[in-house]
Formats: C-alpha cells, sequence, structure tokens
C-alpha cells in the first residue's frame, strides 16, 4: 500500500502554496462555466478562495488522510456552501462538482512524473470524500427545507374564521390526518375561548374522501367542542362523501350534519339568537 | 387535613372553583360537602369552574359525572365551566365523553344557561 510520506505532502503543498493564485482562478473559472453566471464570479471565487486555503491548511497539519480535526475547518466550509447551494436551487451535480473540478485543475500539473502521480491519486481521494460530504450536506438541507415546508402547509390550510357572533368556522381542505386533526383542534378550541363562541361548523366540502379514519377524527373534534361547552355542526357533505359514508357504515351519532355551510350558519345564527332572547327574557 | 375546595354561594346557585390540583381526599369530601350545602341551601344550581385544571385524569372526570348526577338527584342542574382546549382533548383522546355532564364556555355563559334553564320549563307551562 503506498503510503504518503511526509516528503511527499510537503512537495505537495509546496506547489499548492505556490501556485496559489493560478489554481484557484482555474477552479473558479471551471465552477462558473458550469453554474452558468448564476453566481457572480466575485462570490464565486472568494468561497472558493477561502475553500483552497483550508484545505491546504489541512493538508500542512493533517496529511492525506483527510479524516481528523485537520479537515474540521474544510468541513464546515463545505457543508456551509451546499448549505447556501441547496437554498438557491442549484442541482446536487453542480454542488459536487465545485469540488470535482478542483481536481480537474490539479491534474495536468501535478501527474508529471510517477511520484506526483501517485501523491495526486490520494489527493483525488480526498477530495472524492469531500465531494461526497457535499452531496450530504446538501440533501440534508433540502430534507429541512421540505420538512418546514410541510409544517407550513399544515399552518397553511387549518384557517379557523369567526362567521358571525358566536360562531366560527372551519373550512377544511386535504385529507384529515391525525396530525392535522390535532392542530385543527387545537386551533379551534382555542379559537372558541378566544372569541367566546357557542357554535362551531367545520366545513368539509374540500375534503376529498371521507373513510372511517377522517370520520373518527372529525367526531373527535366534534366531542372536544361539545365537552367544552359549543355546539359543532359539520356542513359541507357532498352527495358523493354522504353515499360513502352510509356505505361504509359509518355512524356519526348524534352530531348534527348539514349539506351546505349556509344553511349551518343559518341553523347557527338562529340558535344564537334564541339563545340571546332567553337571556333577556330570563332576566326579566 | 387536607385543604377543601371552597363552595361560594350567589342566589340560588352554588359556585365551586377549583384553582389547585386536587388529590383524592379533596375530590372526596368536595363530594360531601357540595351534596350537603345543597340540601342546605335548597340551591337550584351548581357551576363548576374547572379553568384552574391543567390537567383533568379519570378519576377527576368520573368526579364531574359523579356530582352532575348526585346534583340531579338533589334538584340542582350542574354544569362544569372553563374546560380549557388541552384538557378536552386529553379528555376526548382517553375516551371519557363526560356523559350527562352539562358544559359551558365560561363562568358568564353557565350561569346564563343555569338561568334559561330554570326559565325553560316556566315558559312552556
Amino acid at each position: 500500500m503506498p503510503v504518503a510520506t511526509d516528503s511527499n505532502t510537503q512537495r505537495l503543498v509546496e506547489t499548492l502554496t505556490a501556485r496559489r493564485d493560478v489554481f484557484v482562478g482555474q477552479w473558479a473559472d471551471t465552477v462558473g462555466e458550469a453554474l452558468q453566471g448564476r453566481l457572480s464570479a466575485a462570490e464565486l471565487g472568494r468561497e472558493l478562495g477561502e475553500l483552497y486555503e483550508a484545505v491546504l491548511q489541512g493538508l500542512a497539519s493533517g496529511g492525506l488522510s483527510g479524516r481528523g480535526e485537520a479537515f474540521g475547518e474544510v468541513r464546515s466550509l463545505l457543508i456551509e456552501l451546499s448549505r447556501n447551494r441547496a437554498r438557491q436551487g442549484f442541482t446536487p451535480t453542480e454542488t459536487a462538482r465545485s469540488v470535482f473540478a478542483l481536481k480537474e485543475v490539479l491534474e495536468p500539473s501535478l501527474t508529471g512524473d510517477a511520484e506526483g502521480a501517485r501523491v495526486y491519486l490520494q489527493l483525488a481521494r480526498l477530495l472524492d470524500d469531500l465531494g461526497l460530504l457535499t452531496a450530504e450536506a446538501y440533501v440534508r438541507t433540502r430534507e429541512e427545507i421540505i420538512s418546514s415546508q410541510a409544517e407550513q402547509l399544515l399552518e397553511l390550510s387549518t384557517p379557523v374564521v369567526k362567521l358571525w357572533d358566536g360562531v366560527v368556522g372551519v373550512p377544511l381542505v386535504g385529507t384529515l390526518d391525525s396530525a392535522r386533526t390535532q392542530v385543527v383542534m387545537e386551533k379551534l378550541l382555542q379559537t372558541l375561548v378566544d372569541s367566546d363562541s357557542t357554535h362551531a361548523i367545520i366545513d368539509i366540502t374540500g375534503v376529498p374522501t371521507v373513510d372511517t379514519q377522517v370520520a373518527q377524527h372529525l367526531l373527535k373534534t366534534v366531542l372536544a367542542a361539545r365537552m367544552m361547552g359549543a355546539q359543532c355542526t359539520i356542513s359541507g357533505i357532498r352527495p358523493q362523501i354522504a353515499q360513502t359514508i352510509v356505505a361504509l357504515g359509518i355512524e356519526f351519532g348524534d352530531v348534527p350534519t348539514i349539506a351546505s355551510l349556509s344553511d349551518a350558519l343559518r341553523q347557527a345564527v338562529k340558535e344564537v339568537a334564541q339563545e340571546a332572547d332567553d337571556d333577556v327574557r330570563g332576566l326579566l | 387535613m387536607t385543604d377543601r375546595v371552597p363552595i361560594l354561594r350567589i342566589g340560588d346557585v352554588l359556585l365551586v372553583s377549583i384553582q389547585v390540583e386536587l388529590e383524592d381526599q379533596m375530590v372526596m369530601d368536595l363530594q360531601d360537602d357540595l351534596s350537603q350545602r345543597i340540601v342546605d341551601t335548597g340551591a337550584r344550581g351548581v357551576v363548576i369552574d374547572i379553568s384552574g385544571l391543567d390537567v383533568v385524569d379519570s378519576f377527576v372526570g368520573r368526579m364531574l359525572a359523579t356530582n352532575a348526577a348526585i346534583s340531579r338527584m338533589l334538584g340542582a342542574e350542574t354544569i362544569v365551566v372553563g374546560m380549557r382546549p388541552a384538557v378536552a382533548m386529553t379528555l376526548v383522546e382517553l375516551g371519557l365523553s363526560l356523559k350527562g355532564v352539562r358544559t359551558a364556555l365560561n363562568l358568564e355563559r353557565g350561569l346564563k344557561l343555569l338561568r334559561r334553564l330554570a326559565a325553560g320549563p316556566a315558559d312552556r307551562a
């Protein structure tokens, strides 16, 4: 197994130091070509210059192994670079190429003799590892973006609106799973308390299908609202959905269901007015 | 000597305001005290305010249902008011639906509901 002797590493470091500006310039050009001007040359040059410097430091103190403390700086720079690339919408290939391009740049000047070629191969292996690291960091960042967007979607898709004095509505859009039910329930109950409302209408016009699972979640929400002392109606049941519910044998129990939101609202408003009437009579 | 839950009288309504987490002995004492007070005062309604409770377990849940039933036996209607959203969600998850217990959003609505219930039969008569 060929071991990089200290003298080899030293020669490499000397070469890299001596021709620093040339290499960094070529590197930036190669990467810039692939990115087709979506990143300014100055910024790219600065980024790669820092990276080059860090690699050089790592080589000087840690040799060609590429592991351990010596390359910590390089790794954190690369992770930062991949994060930025992922956010700016570059492809994984373009991101990884930022590292691999250095191999292309260094190849002609390092492989002059057999000894140099051996050192170059080891350096290439090191750069491969670093390239993989960028790909990994890129994927991780993308996953973070996706999960945060899913969260935002959850927030966006469950509004609770006040329809009338004492009446709040929840227009549900999309499929109802247990995570969403939790969010809807929490929001609805909190709104009931905050707005001092006695009637809630859950509109399921935007729910594509109602199976036993979804029905179960709806029932839970209605029960919780009722337990807090509010009336809860389910509206927006399309004919197709009604047929499915009956065919599946889902029992909605004594939960009031109404076909259209407007009818549910009329009913709720009537009840609110009735209660207000009763209150006045109770005082007399 | 454990703490006792205070029972306040407002006209013909008894107000039970639970402000601390309940221990089992307090729950038993409350049941005794409340039934005694209903008989003593001839109250027509009981309002139990649980807005101070962060947690309602199955024991307290059953206590609410039992108290409601006992009060009804003695001629007083029970309203549980001020249940927090988190508590309602926990109870639903536990499968406790507090059957036979009337609820209202807050104390004010609870008192209104009692008045309405008292006025209701008279209107129809």
